[in-house]
């Protein structure tokens, strides 16, 4: 096809070109201006008089003696002890990928492999529960879990994460495994090998990509969950997302937003670095569902 | 894959989603029948130098026992489905006979709690899901047509409305519109009016949230959509072209209807996801203005004393909504399924 055919009004061009960049400072100005506005004190960052006090900091300059503070950083992490709400983070972001992904690959491989009616039903009753609100499933949690002192602790959070990621994870891996051709594990117990060996020595290590694509979002699944980690976790291990949020109910103290906004800011990072290094699989993922309808 | 294999392969994660979804559903109705026990009173007889007094009060020694010998309450049927919190049939009905016209029975509605969270609830998830489906589809296009160099970067920028924390993500914004922060300040500067707050009325916190909602949930339209346009048959349009369709009729006629199964997907995701609408709330504080069903649940079980029942009455409530809204596509499903085996 010819170049001229593809080639567009100025006009057009001018047009959508701005429609692209108005939306690209949409999405990212408000992640700037927070994480600029962060390293300021609370008088400079919500400046009553005039907002260009955000950007030159005199209040900040007046009270720290330079343009800009880690004061905040320093009262979130440390005074308030925020680091070890990201340490329990940690703890069950990474437990719950791990055991997602262990579960999801085995029930993924095996829904993609049968035919059978049965396999359907269980993909739609996954469906169905991935539609479900996750507080109504809390609200089912808590009584028998204060009951049987399971309420509180960390495993048990872990596994509810787990358990809510699973439906998503199936979906998400069994299209992945619909994409490698049934032969080659075929192939592979004609040779002698087990359906498991099979599965473990030959389907996973073409698999990684899927998996790490399915880790990723079960990774931003349980790093992003509010309503199971506020209400099932005591106030000692509670993770990042309901500690800003308890943060806030303190904002009259001078000073305390700044922590809250310092946290938010630790706790943007790793998914800003986490799209950095894998944006690709990120998009895939996100389309991987789509393209089969 | 012989039926033993397949049960040995899928039991872990079977496990899991019947012990930790199937078993609460069903907890979740169970509590939903039964009521917190009324505390015990009792009366004590006070004498002192001018005679008895007889007084009513808590025995709250007796009144803990038998909470926990009876954890889940009394049962209480129905009877917390009717109630003023949730249902409320008996306001309603007093609500339709009183009410001279419909949007006097509306505002009286409008009232009650549970109707008041459903309001917002449905909504939000029917202004944002087209909204967002439509910008989606607009930043596609738009990005389409950039040079390779540069798309890169716009996605890198448009995923992370989507990628954070809803509840970060709406403090995030929150601060900006705050009377002292940017946004807050420019809208008061641009119309003029000191005591603008975004804040201030229900509806311009209803339409701060809806705002929010399409921000964070176009970039995941726009990336389906800008996935769909790579695979525009380039013959097809090319045809267009050749029989003088304008870039519009192309977008119109052949663009669309290619990228139909995607906005029926991103439909269902959207619709999924907009109904459970809760950590903006949350995060904007808006609770005073715009409550959705989830809300409501997360503050019955929040407060000092947690109201299992209610909770429960709710959930079932909003379980129910999600089946509806589920329904026709499990139909569509079912019947491409069965049309695939036919």
């Amino acid at each position: 096809m010819s170049a001229a055919a593809h080639r567009k009004s100025t006009g057009l061009i001018v047009l959508s070109t701005g429609f692209v960049l108005l939306w690209l400072i949409l999405a990212a100005f408000p992640f700037l201006w927070t994480l600029w506005g962060s390293f300021k004190v609370q008088g400079d960052f919500f400046s009553r008089a005039d907002w260009m006090n955000a950007i030159r900091g005199p209040l900040t300059l007046e009270e720290t003696g330079a343009r800009f503070t880690g004061q905040g950083y320093w009262g979130a992490w440390i005074e308030s002890g925020f680091w070890r709400n990201v340490l329990s983070t940690a703890i069950i972001v990474s437990a719950t990928v791990v055991i997602s992904l262990t579960l999801g690959t085995l029930g993924g491989y095996a829904l993609a492999r049968s035919g059978y009616r049965y396999a359907f039903w269980l993909l739609m009753i996954a469906l169905i529960f991935r539609a479900m609100p996750h507080i109504t499933l809390v609200s089912g949690y808590l009584l028998p879990f204060f009951e049987w002192n399971l309420w509180g602790h960390l495993p048990t959070t872990i596994i509810v994460l787990v358990a809510i990621n699973q439906p998503f994870t199936l979906w998400m891996l069994h299209s992945f495994f619909l994409n490698i051709p049934k032969d080659l594990d075929e192939s592979a117990m004609v040779d002698g090998c087990t359906r498991f060996q099979s599965f473990r020595l030959v389907i996973m290590p073409v698999m990684w990509p899927g998996v790490i694509t399915t880790g990723l979002f079960s990774f931003l699944l349980a790093y992003n969950d509010f309503a199971v980690t506020a209400m099932l976790l005591s106030q000692e291990n509670q993770t990042m997302v309901p500690r800003i949020a308890s943060f806030l109910g303190s904002t009259q103290q001078e000073g305390n937003v700044m922590f809250a906004v310092a946290a938010v800011v630790s706790a943007t990072a790793p998914l800003f670095v986490l799209i950095l290094f894998f944006q690709r699989q990120i998009v895939s993922g996100l389309t991987a569902g789509a393209v089969k309808g | 894959m012989p039926h033993r294999t397949f049960f040995w392969f899928i039991l872990p994660s079977l496990t899991a989603m019947f012990l930790f979804i199937a078993l609460p559903i069903v907890s979740v109705v169970i509590q939903s029948l039964h009521v917190e026990h009324e505390q015990v009173l009792e009366v004590v007889e006070t004498c002192g130098p001018f005679g008895c007094n007889e007084e009513t009060r808590v025995d709250s020694e007796a009144t803990r026992a038998l909470r926990e010998a009876e954890p889940l309450g009394r049962f209480n049927g129905l009877g917390t489905y009717v109630s003023r919190a949730h249902l409320a049939t008996d306001e309603l009905a007093a609500a339709w006979a009183e009410s001279d016209s419909l949007a006097e029975f509306g505002s009286q509605v409008m009232n009650l709690p549970f109707y008041k969270a459903l309001a917002f609830t449905l909504a939000y998830t029917f202004i944002v899901t087209p909204l967002v489906l439509v910008l989606g589809l607009a930043i596609a296009l738009g990005v389409n047509g950039l040079p390779q160099r540069l798309r890169g970067v716009t996605i890198f920028f448009s995923l992370l409305p989507m990628i954070v924390t809803p509840l970060i993500g709406s403090l995030v914004l929150f601060w900006m519109i705050d009377a002292d922060g940017i946004i807050g300040a420019t809208l008061q500067l641009l119309f003029d009016d000191p005591e603008l707050s975004l804040k201030a009325s229900p509806t311009l916190t209803w339409l701060t949230l809806f705002v929010y909602g399409v921000w964070h949930s176009a970039p995941f339209a726009f990336i389906v959509f800008y996935a769909g346009l790579q695979t525009v048959p380039e013959e097809t349009l090319e045809a267009a072209m050749i029989d003088g369709a304008s870039r519009w009729e192309r977008v119109r006629y052949v663009v669309i209807p290619h990228l139909m199964p995607l906005v029926v997907f991103i439909t269902l995701i959207q619709l999924m996801d907009n109904f459970r609408v809760f950590e903006p709330i949350v995060g904007f504080q808006a609770q005073a203005s715009a409550t959705s069903l989830s809300y409501i649940i997360y503050s019955d079980l929040r407060g000092d004393t947690q109201q299992f029942g209610s909770a429960a009455a709710t959930s079932v409530l909003t379980i129910l909504g999600v089946a509806i809204l589920l329904t026709p596509v499990l139909i569509r499903t079912w019947r491409d399924f069965n049309r695939k085996r036919a």
